[in-house]
């Protein structure tokens, strides 16, 4: 109309307290404080209110959900058992020069002297023996065999003769107080970390008073080794280790398992040493880090996951292109039929939800069996010879076929929804215009369904990478999916690390294919309803 | 000047300003164009276009929605299906379009009957109430899409969509995307996809039917502007009777499966041939009686609370039958001296006096109704009546036609 031409060009306002418009500055509010100030201030009750509403599920979903899932994918790097159970021998470790060539020095053995001690009292031992046992077969044995013999070594012999040159040090209570004297404790570090450890280990493990038990040999171990490098503090008891008899630790180790004297023992004790490890990833892509400590391919036979990766992606890529091929036409039908007869036949898309799960998966065990109902039909038919049943069980077409069934309802609703929302004028619009049937809906029709091809098959597909039960009761050994080798780590193997590894390459595959497709069909394409 | 151009002026008025010279003179041209197919149009089937013969529709087997309709309509009429909704209007258009079959009689294009040929090989162009324009194309591509199916070179349906866009004033907007266009935009360029291929037959199934009332109007005129001038045929479906009148040459009224009336738009207005016509279109007032006297021109009927009227016999043929009578408001007279010297006149109390500008609206108690209504134009000798005010109220008897009870 004329309004634009007849109102005079806007006057610039000036600055009023209570006004709408000051010259250059913020707006402001009546009582003259910037009027964004007095906006929140209004709408903090409400967001308040809002945040205490969702504040139960949120935490919630924190608690049973983000943080278990964030803890579950943070020990795929998570390593501190090993600098936990064998602090000391890690240190010494780090000054070895003799790896990966040759076994590690005299130093190291006797700082793993005093770790499997103190780690056979805590039981710990053998717990990272079965950690490093993912990284080389043998080693549980290993250390569950010496952590039974560290206790009878022979060390007993420094023990001995330092009681004999001084008897003082057999007493305890004796051993408390030089052990709180500073000076003491830095002229003699291994003895006072071994002191220390023992004590606790006594008070902690044995629940006895250190005061009342005789102290044990590794700590006579240690102040022999702090004694013979040549430390001599004041008000201690005075003692000449040079004529001692000694003992090497390392013999020691060799006469309990000779594996100790390795090299490549060491050299996996050391790579996976410190507290975060790729170990974990690298075995989930069936890779290992290599003597020389560069991640190196494993050996052939003991490669399984890429394929096993490889395997869940292209028969999810089956189960949801089936999935469409099949979903498609029954969504057409229901979205075009009237709503009554459309309800029932949406009820029985919908029954399978109020199926248990396994009864159906285990339904089409029954079905798919070399001596089931379709395979005895067939052979009544005649299209299958008796004698050569189909395999359609313990493959991957086992899994396919029972996926299919079991994801179809999640093709079916997204596309039904999507097609609900076309309404049937574009189709009447198109054959008014000349196209027949076939035109009418490919170049109409189709166009307008594919988001909703695209949110099913977005559903079907990450529910399927992920499936468990299914390809575990019909999947036999070549149908299983990379989930059932993660829950075989995390309930049998016991190896949560790896499987930590392989649910994080899980989750970032997924991520990545919902990335992609964002960039390739955009995901304000997807529509679910509406 | 008919009513109905008449009406068309009074809202182009309303839409306002200097368009109203131009639109003037258009109207003029159809006019003439008009009265040269009238004869046609009123008259026999010989060069009918499209023809509806016994035509029924059933769907669920136990109702007839159409009941036996005849229909036959020329090249370049304009024909409007007017009813309230459930009427079997839209069907009938849904039939003539393919998409309904009909369940018994026959329907011909041009001749020839299409009963069984599919909706797209009838070429019957068709604009949708919610536009139906396809949302994943552009508007070019929209319009190009029935020149595609008719496999036409690229070049030449570049010409097509070029020229069928600047038809409805849409030019610029050949790379939008529907969603991106207003309402009244997007029904123009439904409205042009229907014509790009050229149809002899357009239907239309209440394309204003989701826009404001301006913007309605506003396309009123542009669609009836664009079939005049294209010569093409229109089938027209609405259930807005200001809509039928000013638009179409002959507006059909749909009632319970029947065309109750097929009339141009002033003989629809001023000669209701049923109380349901009467009632449907226009404002109306209803008297109820039995017919006392009839002869051949006129009639007398004995109102329930013993009046007696004078009306014009539609459809009662003798003494003694029930009657509806049916007054125009602003045929209703209470200046007597207007009347004939002997006709009969009623007593009527003012209820209430609405002035309107140009008009006087005055709402009477007559004959024991309290919802009669009284229209008077605004002039100078004209009373302005008081509410409780006793006046007698007269009409020609042409003016008061007696209908079916």
């Amino acid at each position: 109309m004329t309004d634009s031409a007849t109102t005079p060009p806007r006057q610039p306002m000036a600055a009023l307290p209570g006004g709408e418009v000051t010259e250059d500055g913020p707006m402001l509010a009546a009582d003259g404080k910037p009027l964004k100030h007095s906006l929140n201030r209004a709408l903090r009750r409400e967001k308040l209110r809002a945040f205490l509403l969702v504040s139960p599920l949120l935490i919630f979903i924190l608690v049973a959900f983000v943080a278990p899932i964030a803890d579950m994918l943070f020990r795929s790097v998570e390593n501190q058992i090993v600098s936990e159970t064998l602090p000391r021998t890690v240190v010494a470790l780090r000054e070895d020069q003799n790896l990966p060539e040759a076994a590690p020095g005299e130093p190291v053995y006797e700082a793993l002297y005093t770790d499997l001690f103190i780690a056979a009292e805590y039981k710990s031992h053998t717990r990272l023996g079965s950690r490093l046992n993912y990284e080389m077969t043998g080693l549980s044995s290993l250390f569950r065999g010496t952590g039974r013999d560290v206790g009878r070594f022979d060390t007993d012999i420094y023990t001995d003769q330092f009681i004999e040159a001084a008897p003082a040090l057999e007493d305890p209570v004796a051993w408390s107080n030089w052990m709180a004297q500073d000076e003491i404790r830095a002229a003699l570090p291994f003895t006072a970390d071994a002191w220390d450890a023992w004590t606790t280990l006594t008070v902690e493990a044995n629940e006895d008073d250190p005061l009342e038990e005789d102290v044990e040999d590794f700590v006579y171990t240690a102040l022999y080794r702090d004694l013979a490098n040549g430390a001599a503090p004041a008000n201690f008891p005075d003692v000449d280790v040079s004529t001692f008899e000694t003992v090497s630790i390392k013999a020691l180790f060799e006469d309990s398992d000779e594996d100790w004297v390795d090299p490549e023992v060491w050299q996996v004790i050391k790579t996976y040493s410190p507290a975060y490890t790729d170990g974990y990833f690298l075995n989930s892509v069936d890779m290992m880090n290599g003597p020389g400590g560069d991640a190196e391919w494993r050996p052939a036979d003991e490669q399984i996951y890429l394929k096993l990766f490889w395997r869940t992606m292209w028969m999810s890529l089956a189960i949801t292109f089936s999935c469409i091929l099949l979903g498609y036409p029954i969504a057409y039908l229901l979205s075009t039929l009237p709503l009554r007869s459309a309800n029932v036949l949406m009820i029985l898309v919908l029954l399978p939800f109020w199926t248990s799960l396994l009864v159906r998966t285990s339904a089409w065990k029954v079905l798919l069996q070399q001596q089931g109902v379709i395979n005895d039909t067939l052979v009544w038919i005649g299209l299958v010879s008796d004698t050569n049943r189909l395999a359609l069980i313990n493959n991957a077409t086992g899994t396919v076929i029972a996926m299919t069934h079991i994801l179809l309802p999640f093709m079916i609703l997204p596309l039904y929804s999507v097609m609900k929302t076309i309404p049937p004028s574009y189709m009447r619009a198109a054959k008014s215009m000349g196209a027949n049937d076939w035109t009418a809906f490919w170049r109409v029709w189709f166009p307008l369904s594919v988001p909703g091809i695209g949110a099913g098959s977005i559903l079907a597909f990450i529910l399927s990478i992920g499936y468990y039960i299914t390809p575990e009761i019909v999947g036999g050994t070549e149908g299983v999916f990379i989930s059932n080798r993660i829950a075989y780590h995390i309930s049998s193997s016991l190896n949560w690390g790896l499987a930590a590894a392989l649910g994080s390459i899980l989750l970032a595959l997924v991520l990545t294919l919902y990335w992609v497709y964002d960039r390739i069909v955009g995901i304000d394409n997807v529509k679910l309803g509406g | 000047m008919t009513l109905r151009h008449m009406r068309r002026l009074a809202i182009r008025l309303q839409c306002g300003g200097q368009l109203v010279l131009v639109l003037l003179d258009k109207r003029g041209k159809n006019r003439r164009h008009n009265n040269g197919e009238q004869g046609l149009a009123n008259g026999s089937s010989s060069e009918a276009f499209v023809e509806f013969e016994r035509v029924q529709k059933s769907y669920d087997g136990e109702k007839l929605v159409v009941k036996d309709l005849n229909l036959s309509l020329p090249k370049g009429e304009f024909l409007t299906m007017l009813g309230p909704s459930g009427s079997g209007k839209t069907t009938c258009l849904m039939m003539l379009a393919g998409f309904e079959t009909a369940t018994h009689g026959e329907i011909r294009l041009d001749g020839k009957s299409i009963n069984n040929i599919p909706p797209h090989k009838r070429g019957i162009g068709m604009v949708f109430q919610n536009y139906a324009l396809f949302p994943h194309m552009t508007v070019g591509e929209n319009l190009s899409f029935p020149l595609e199916v008719r496999k036409l070179g690229k070049s030449e349906r570049e010409k097509k969509i070029t020229r069928a866009l600047d038809m409805v004033q849409m030019g610029d907007f050949k790379n939008r995307r529907p969603t991106q266009l207003s309402g009244g935009q997007q029904q123009r360029i439904a409205l042009a996809r229907a014509l790009v291929f050229e149809p002899e037959l357009v239907l239309m199934d209440e394309p204003l039917g989701a826009l404001d009332k301006q913007l309605r109007e506003t396309l009123q005129f542009e669609i009836t502007d664009l079939a005049h001038r294209l010569g093409i045929t229109v089938v027209y479906v609405t259930h807005d009777q200001t809509e039928a009148l000013t638009m179409s040459d002959r507006v059909a009224v749909f009632d319970d499966g029947r065309i109750q009336q097929l009339a141009p738009p002033d003989e629809l207005y001023e000669k209701p041939q049923n109380s349901f016509v009467a009632q449907f279109i226009g404002e109306n007032n209803t008297l109820e009686g039995v017919v006392e006297k009839i002869d051949g021109r006129s009639c007398l009927v004995r109102l329930d609370d013993g009046e007696l009227i004078d009306a014009l016999p539609v459809n009662v043929q003798e003494v003694g039958q029930r009657t509806r009578v049916s007054i125009r408001p602003e045929r209703v007279e209470s200046n007597l001296e207007r009347l004939h010297p002997d006709a009969h006149t009623l007593p009527a109390t003012v209820e209430e006096f609405i002035y309107m500008g140009d008009t006087f609206r005055t709402r009477l108690k007559v004959a024991g109704r309290d919802d009669f209504i009284m229209k008077t134009r605004n002039a100078p000798d004209q009373p302005r009546l008081k509410p409780g005010e006793q006046i007698r109220i007269g009409w020609l008897a042409e003016d008061c036609r007696a209908l079916d009870a």
